[in-house]
């Protein structure tokens, strides 16, 4: 059994060589944390798409105001830059908890990861602000094209944070009680990806929605 | 109020044919449960087929449920046909508000619920095998694709009995699917039906991108993969590109009709040609999601039935590819007549002929491989060959109304009809049969009746020239499409025509039904004992038929191109398999009721968003969640087969396919 180990790391599959010939596929199927890894990203590329569907909507609607508002009259660019700025921090403390992940504390993860939450938060209800201080000005997704696509865009985004705190709610758990497996380090991955993702999702609508919008 | 909208006015009381239809549908089912129940099938459907995460079980139950829609909108389409055999100056047999729903609703089921189910279906059995894997990447969420699908099929076949279905056509173009001009629950239904199955359709593409990439065997370089695992590639490559842009496009008109938004009404800045640009930047790469695959059996068909590697075949990447790219630039020609201007229409047209060239470039190599090849013309076949001569055809009218000038006179009208259904029967759904056809005996271990499924090909054959040739003449003289009743005498004898068209295609149903129960049960006189019944070139045809459910009890060890054909040959130059490999325990994957529990609170929550039964949607919610936590929190993955079992099992394989190499080994 000694002899067989060391073969076994060089020849996976037992194929009577290494197989790592010189095209890309030669090794053979990939670790589990690649293959996780790799899907992860191709859902995120697709989110990018629905995203990018959403954005196209208002790019062709940010000029359909019905005789309303347009965004120069509505964004509060104070709060939204508070926005932005809880929810870059909440990235950091994620890449925080990537670390303390690697370096398997249980401790540091769980509190990187409630930073992470708060800051989650954080955004969230100033977020939820903005929403119902436009709705209760009038000024709505029912007023015009512009405010439907408006809406619909950053409450997107909104959505995807709050299902991103309900699983980093569930991950937390999970970590807890079953401590660093490999299942549960995978699962962390993919957390930290989508959370990273939604702050790329977050500066382009920070750019072309408030930035852009402010300056009309 | 405690059922939102939902009340007793939903049943179709009053109206004859749909409370028949709905009858006979609940029967039927509840006559199949019943029989599971007597039988005591429950438990086995529910151990080895409803919770399987096996990818060869999912793929059987895609096409299953293909074939049951396929008969679903086959009966729409009958009705169709004769409602407008009977409609010169007439009403008919067909209220146009039932009308109305039957074409949306066959359009409706046969994209979404037929073609794709087929083809998902044909990619989840034969992917996996022909790279040598044991499961796709993600055998749990494959389950879960199968079983939202099915959400999608209830969801949609639901409507027939309570309520009402879409009548605004396949695609629900606003202003005429808002609110206020379509109030009822059709277009509900319809939104939710496909945004469900659209999440699964999804996780499929991000399924088998993550496979094909990340889970081919030692050795199995891209250019060694076989063309069906390029073309499903391509294909789900497109999913992933193109699915959420459905999704956002729907949820658009979801939030229109639910909560007063204006993205696509007349009113308040909304812009209904939005909606058909974006609806068409998915519909136009959908099509190729369906005819992608579907190249690829063709591609595998012909190279394994002339006895010739296929012509080609790095070219044929190079033009999947380039058809992958550019079904992204050519969405506007579906509405040409929008006004765009002569050089927005100028560039989708060309963009639109230049698809014909990859294209081409296929039939030629199909062609070129079948020149100077022994070509056995077993049924896979006939559907190859049948494929090309109609779908030649299909891509020239389409090339025609690539030209705006044509297709401003051509746009909705029955040529367009006539055109689409070319290269969707003639593509798609010949490309599923032959796929079918080729990959049953692999799938169960007995091959089809031959006589039978001839008969089938030669009915559809016949019956879709003699439906639709018709379609395109009535096209040129100006019959508009979805015509609940007309005026013009000159337009009935063709129609009267086409419905004699639908009725050979009927017969070819019937065919399939008749060589399926045939073959089962003379199945002990139809065993595929090798596992290689048709001299096969690729890896699949190295299992056992059926497959053991890990596939390989080693992982194939790729040497080049046509992998399981080298094998083979260097099998039979020596007179001997390669030495007995040294077995080990294999992983698999354990079963997991995940997939269909969450497409029950999945079907629940759409059902209930439906009729605006709030507290059920977020009962469905709240299961769903609960499912899926249920689901991550179990410890044990999988299971072990242990090394004495796969030793047995292929001892037992190596023994059976002993007379591939030595023939006269037969007895």
């Amino acid at each position: 059994m000694s002899a067989a180990a060391p073969a076994a790391a060089h020849d996976p599959h037992r194929l009577g060589h290494h197989g790592a010939g010189p095209h890309p596929g030669d090794h053979g199927p990939s670790p589990k944390r690649i293959i996780v890894g790799y899907g992860f990203w191709i859902f995120l590329l697709s989110d990018f798409v629905l995203f990018s569907g959403f954005f196209a909507a208002y790019a062709v609607l940010a000029g359909a105001t019905a005789g309303g508002p347009s965004g120069r009259q509505l964004f509060d660019l104070h709060s939204v830059a508070i926005e932005t700025a809880c929810l870059l921090l909440s990235s950091y403390t994620c890449g925080m908890a990537s670390l303390a992940v690697a370096a398997r504390s249980q401790l540091w993860t769980q509190l990187s990861l409630i930073a992470t939450g708060l800051f989650g938060l954080g955004f969230l209800g100033f977020e939820i602000k903005e929403f119902v201080g436009l709705i209760e000005q009038g000024d709505g997704p029912q007023r015009s094209a512009f405010l439907s696509s408006f809406f619909t865009l950053v409450g997107c985004h909104g959505l995807h944070i709050s299902v991103g705190l309900l699983w980093l709610g569930t991950n937390m758990a999970q970590i807890f009680t079953k401590g660093f497996t490999g299942n549960m380090i995978r699962r962390f991955m993919c957390f930290s990806l989508f959370w990273h993702a939604l702050d790329i999702i977050w500066i382009a609508i920070f750019t072309v929605v408030y930035l852009i919008g402010d300056g009309r | 109020m405690l059922l939102g909208k939902l009340s007793w006015d939903a049943l179709p009381l009053h109206q004859p044919i749909p409370l028949v239809t709905s009858l006979v549908m609940v029967l039927v089912i509840f006559s199949v449960l019943a029989w599971i129940a007597l039988k005591g099938y429950g438990p086995y459907l529910w151990r080895e087929w409803i919770t399987s995460v096996d990818h060869k079980r999912i793929g059987v139950m895609y096409f299953l449920l293909g074939f049951i829609m396929l008969i679903r909108g086959f009966a729409d389409a009958l009705m169709m046909r004769s409602q407008q055999a009977l409609a010169l100056n007439a009403p008919g047999y067909l209220p146009p508000e039932h009308y109305d729903q039957i074409f949306s609703a066959h359009g409706t089921i046969m994209i979404f619920f037929v073609a794709m189910p087929f083809m998902i279906g044909l990619m989840n059995f034969v992917v996996p095998l022909q790279i040598g894997a044991r499961d796709v990447a993600f055998p749990t969420f494959n389950s879960v694709s199968l079983w939202l699908t099915a959400t999608g099929v209830l969801l949609a076949n639901v409507s027939l009995g309570i309520g009402e279905f879409a009548k605004t056509g396949w695609l629900a173009y606003p202003p005429l699917s808002e609110l206020k001009f379509s109030p009822g629950v059709g277009v509900d239904y319809y939104l939710w039906s496909l945004q469900l199955s659209g999440i699964g359709t999804l996780l499929t593409g991000i399924n088998f991108v993550t496979t094909i990439l990340k889970l081919r065997a030692p050795g199995m370089s891209y250019t060694r993969m076989p063309v069906f695992c390029w073309t499903s590639l391509a294909a789900n490559l497109l999913i992933v590109a193109a699915f959420p842009i459905l999704t956002a496009t729907f949820a658009m008109l979801l939030l229109d009709r639910y909560l007063g938004f204006h993205f696509f009404t007349n009113e308040l800045g909304g812009n209904p040609m939005m909606y058909i640009n974006l609806i068409w930047a998915w519909g136009h790469p959908e099509v190729y999601i369906l005819i992608l695959p579907a190249f690829g059996v063709f591609s595998e068909v012909i190279s394994t039935f002339s006895g010739k590697p296929l012509f080609g075949y790095r070219s044929m990447i190079v033009a999947t590819m380039a058809i992958c790219l550019l079904s992204f630039v050519v969405w506007l020609h579906h509405f040409f007549t929008m006004g765009a201007g002569a050089d927005v229409n100028g560039f989708f047209g060309i963009m639109t002929m230049i698809i014909a060239v990859p294209t081409g470039v296929k039939v030629f190599n199909w062609l070129f491989t079948m020149y100077g090849g022994r070509i056995r013309f077993e049924v896979p076949v006939l559907w190859a060959i049948g494929f090309m001569v109609t779908f030649v055809v299909g891509g020239m009218t389409g090339v025609l109304m690539a030209v705006p000038p044509a297709d401003f006179v051509l746009h909705n009208s029955l040529f367009l009809i006539a055109h689409f259904h070319n290269v969707i029967i003639g593509g798609v759904v010949f490309g599923a049969f032959s796929g079918y056809t080729y990959w049953f005996p692999k799938v169960f271990g007995f091959r089809l009746h031959e006589g039978l499924g001839k008969a089938a090909f030669w009915f559809w054959f016949i019956g879709f020239y003699v439906a639709f040739m018709p379609l395109y003449a009535l096209g040129i003289m100006g019959m508009t499409r979805r015509m609940q009743h007309y005026d013009v005498a000159a337009w009935q004898p063709y129609l009267l025509v086409a419905a004699g068209g639908a009725m050979l295609i009927f017969c070819g149903i019937a065919c399939h039904i008749a060589q399926l129960a045939v073959s089962i049960r003379t199945r002990a006189q139809r065993r595929d004992e090798t596992g290689d019944p048709w001299d096969g070139r690729t890896l699949e045809w190295i299992t056992a038929s059926p497959p053991a459910v890990y596939n390989f009890a080693v992982l194939p060890d790729v040497k080049g191109e046509e992998a399981y054909w080298l094998i083979k040959q260097r099998a039979i130059r020596a007179g001997h398999f390669a030495k007995e490999p040294e077995y080990t325990a294999i992983e698999m994957p354990r079963n997991s009721p995940t997939g269909f529990v969450t497409a029950f609170f999945a079907t629940v929550t759409g059902f209930a968003l439906i009729w605006h039964i709030w507290w059920m949607v977020l009962l469905g919610l709240l299961g769903a969640f609960a499912t899926f936590v249920v689901f991550a929190w179990r410890d044990v993955e999988e299971y072990e087969i242990p090394a004495e079992e796969v030793a047995r099992l292929d001892r037992l394989r190596r023994q059976v396919r002993q007379v591939i190499i030595n023939p006269e080994a037969r007895t």
